[in-house]
């Protein structure tokens, strides 16, 4: 059993581009580790270097725990150091029009809330914001919304995630373990595992 | 009673081994292939729990993304990446797991390796921790790229958690023109259908167009569903398939493979299969095609101009503007005529020998631009072998190309090969997102191999058609 996540508050960092990949998440050279650790300061790198005026870049957002972003965000590599590297820069929760699903499902495996808000929605959080970073940010699984001061939307979130992250089955890992016997007779009946005789 | 399960119903099907109550698949996993990026704190994660890897005749490794390809030696010039080797080498001895190495001749793009040593078969779930795994659904398996933490589920459990995604059967039909390749049908299908078009779907690529493809071009096609969203393509098995797969080392043989075989065929979604949606796209349509911006939905035919900041959607403006700035290109422009300063061929898009021979029969007799630093990067330690055999390195390096060693390199830069500063790469590869190959402010045009060899004879991108044309 982990954690039980239900919700997130903090304040916020917007990000409104849309089709932001994992190579910008993390470029590829910080991929050269046997381990995620250090990854946080690498988030955005090359995107923080050509812009002075990147979110990432400004002292106000530097506490965040709210990146609000646009959409099918983190698509390419699947590379997990993506999102480790935006969980140890300080996010805790994603709220984005649309993600791509291998970095949803590497959100999934580290406890990130990865939730998803319609496009005129998403505007008014980065909006509000953008505004006042000092703004309370919260996303809420109960209720299923996301809000910033005065604003607030409602978020979806398959109920598979959802549900692992408010009971706190995110240790997939464990769960996945469980059901070793099961394995093992289901191997019997794959017919490449049993000479295509099964 | 004929089952109108398509293919990868039926092969998820076979392969479930719980559903759980909030309708999430246990999957058995037939295949997991691991390199030495995505894998080293994976196998931390056993150790810390004190676990085994599951199946380890189910599970081979490689190295790719790292790997020089020009000086081999080690230890690597990299401490870093000596330093991921030497945890790949130790953790594959430790927990039992076979490792085709820089000194085992197999060596290669996992991508590529799977196919050629027949790892890869119909009919099997195949994970690896790259987003290019969908490569091996040209064998209709079903092919999926997870991240570490699902590395470490797979080693140590043999299944993962998945949501079963819709199918989507993506036609083309009819004949190829002179100068279209495998590669310009999937940029064109992306471009159509856009890079978040496939998220939630698994494609079923379709259609007389992929029934006369070769299993390479099979797999360029399916190699890059992920740049359309589509985390799994495939096609379905045929008497290509079960050809290419006879005699390889890891295919069964004798009765056994006649029995894999009929197995293999009856998995194909047959007439009467039931899809959640379909596309249906012409050959005819299809043009040699080039990216220009930085996502692979954003490219043209190469007649065809860029497109402009008044006619395109207002959604999509913002990225347009972004992707023209980073590229310093005009909108409306016509994008041939793009100088370029480095062509790469390889990946595991386009690192085969096929790519390699057609890349060759184009330079031949010609020679690389003046300032074009154009490199050759075979997919694996046996197509290197296989064309040096037909003399094609001694054609590129007549033709003022450089001849390496197998892996990623410049597709990704996670090694020595990189672009520098601005430079505009012609590439074969798969992604051309901003600072994708080893620059933060380099550019990528993603082509066919033959356009790219045509870019680096000419220094700028040409039209294969009008090239070819000239060569004759």
């Amino acid at each position: 059993m982990s954690t039980k996540i239900t919700s997130v508050t903090g304040t916020g960092v917007p990000l409104l581009l849309d089709d932001i990949d994992t190579d910008r998440i993390i470029p590829a050279r910080y991929l050269r580790c046997v381990t995620f650790e250090g990854l946080g300061e690498f988030a955005f790198e090359d995107d923080r270097q050509q812009d002075p005026a990147h979110p990432f870049n400004k002292p106000e957002f530097a506490g965040a725990s709210v990146l609000v972003a646009g959409r099918n965000f983190g698509c390419g590599s699947s590379r997990e150091h993506a999102p480790q590297s935006l969980m140890r820069w300080g996010l805790k929760a994603i709220v984005a029009e649309s993600f791509a699903e291998i970095f949803f499902g590497n959100c999934c495996s580290l406890g990130v809330v990865a939730v998803t808000a319609d496009r005129a929605d998403i505007d008014k959080l980065g909006a509000a914001i953008a505004a006042d970073p000092t703004l309370e940010v919260s996303v809420d699984l109960e209720s299923m919304t996301a809000s910033a001061g005065n604003v607030s939307a409602k978020v979806k979130m398959p109920d598979s995630a959802r549900g692992a992250l408010v009971t706190g089955e995110w240790d997939y890992l464990g769960q996945l373990l469980s059901a070793a016997d099961q394995v093992t007779a289901h191997a019997k009946t794959i017919p490449y595992l049993n000479h295509f005789s099964a | 009673m004929s089952d109108r399960r398509n293919l990868f119903n039926k092969v998820w099907d076979l392969h479930t081994v719980r559903t759980l109550p909030n309708q999430q698949t246990q999957l058995f996993i037939g295949l997991h292939l691991i390199h030495e990026v995505t894998s080293p704190q994976a196998f931390e994660i056993l150790r810390d729990r004190n676990l085994k890897v599951a199946y380890p005749d189910r599970t081979v490794a490689t190295v790719d993304h790292i790997v020089p390809t020009s000086d081999q030696s080690r230890p690597f010039l990299d401490g870093l990446a000596e330093q991921m080797m030497s945890a790949i080498e130790k953790n594959c001895d430790e927990f039992g797991v076979t490792l085709m190495d820089l000194k085992d001749g197999r060596q290669g793009i996992v991508h590529v390796v799977g196919p050629e040593q027949g790892l890869t078969q119909p009919g099997m779930t195949i994970v690896c921790g790259d987003s290019h795994t969908s490569t091996h659904g040209a064998f209709g398996s079903i092919a999926i790229g997870i991240g570490t933490s699902n590395v470490a589920q797979v080693l140590s459990t043999q299944t993962m958690f998945l949501d079963r995604p819709r199918v989507r059967r993506v036609v083309v039909n009819g004949d190829l023109a002179p100068g279209v390749y495998a590669k310009d049908v999937i940029l064109y299908i992306i471009q159509q259908l856009g890079v978040q078009g496939g998220v939630g779907y698994a494609y079923e690529y379709a259609g007389t167009t992929f029934d006369a493809m070769t299993m390479e071009e099979r797999m360029t096609v399916c190699n890059m569903s992920i740049e359309g969203g589509a985390r799994c393509g495939y096609i379905n098995p045929d008497e290509k398939t079960v050809e290419y797969l006879r005699g390889r080392p890891y295919s069964p043989t004798g009765e056994e493979f006649e029995n894999a075989a009929a197995w293999w065929l009856s998995l194909a979604s047959d007439d009467s299969a039931e899809f959640d949606d379909e596309v249906v796209f012409n050959a005819a349509d299809i043009e040699p095609t080039v990216t220009w911006g930085i996502t692979p939905a954003q490219s043209v035919g190469v007649s065809q101009p860029l497109p402009t900041l008044s006619e395109c959607a207002a959604g999509e403006r913002t990225l347009l503007g972004e992707a023209l700035e980073f590229m310093s290109l005009k909108e409306g422009e016509p994008v041939k005529g793009t100088k370029i300063d480095v062509a790469f061929i390889g990946s595991c898009t386009n690192g085969r020998i096929s790519d390699l021979r057609e890349a060759a029969r184009i330079a031949e007799g010609h020679h690389v631009a003046a300032g074009v630093k154009a490199i050759v990067v075979p997919g694996s330690q046996l197509v290197r072998e296989q064309a040096m055999k037909e003399g094609l390195h001694t054609i590129f390096e007549a033709a003022g190309f450089e001849w390496r060693g197998a892996g990623c390199s410049m597709c990704l830069a996670m090694n020595p090969d990189k672009l520098q500063g601005r430079e505009v790469c012609a590439s074969s590869s798969n992604r051309n997102f901003k600072g994708r190959q080893g620059s933060p402010t380099g550019r990528t045009l993603l082509m066919s191999p033959a356009m790219v060899t045509a870019a680096a004879i000419a220094g700028e991108v040409v039209d294969i058609r009008e090239f070819a044309a000239a060569a004759v």
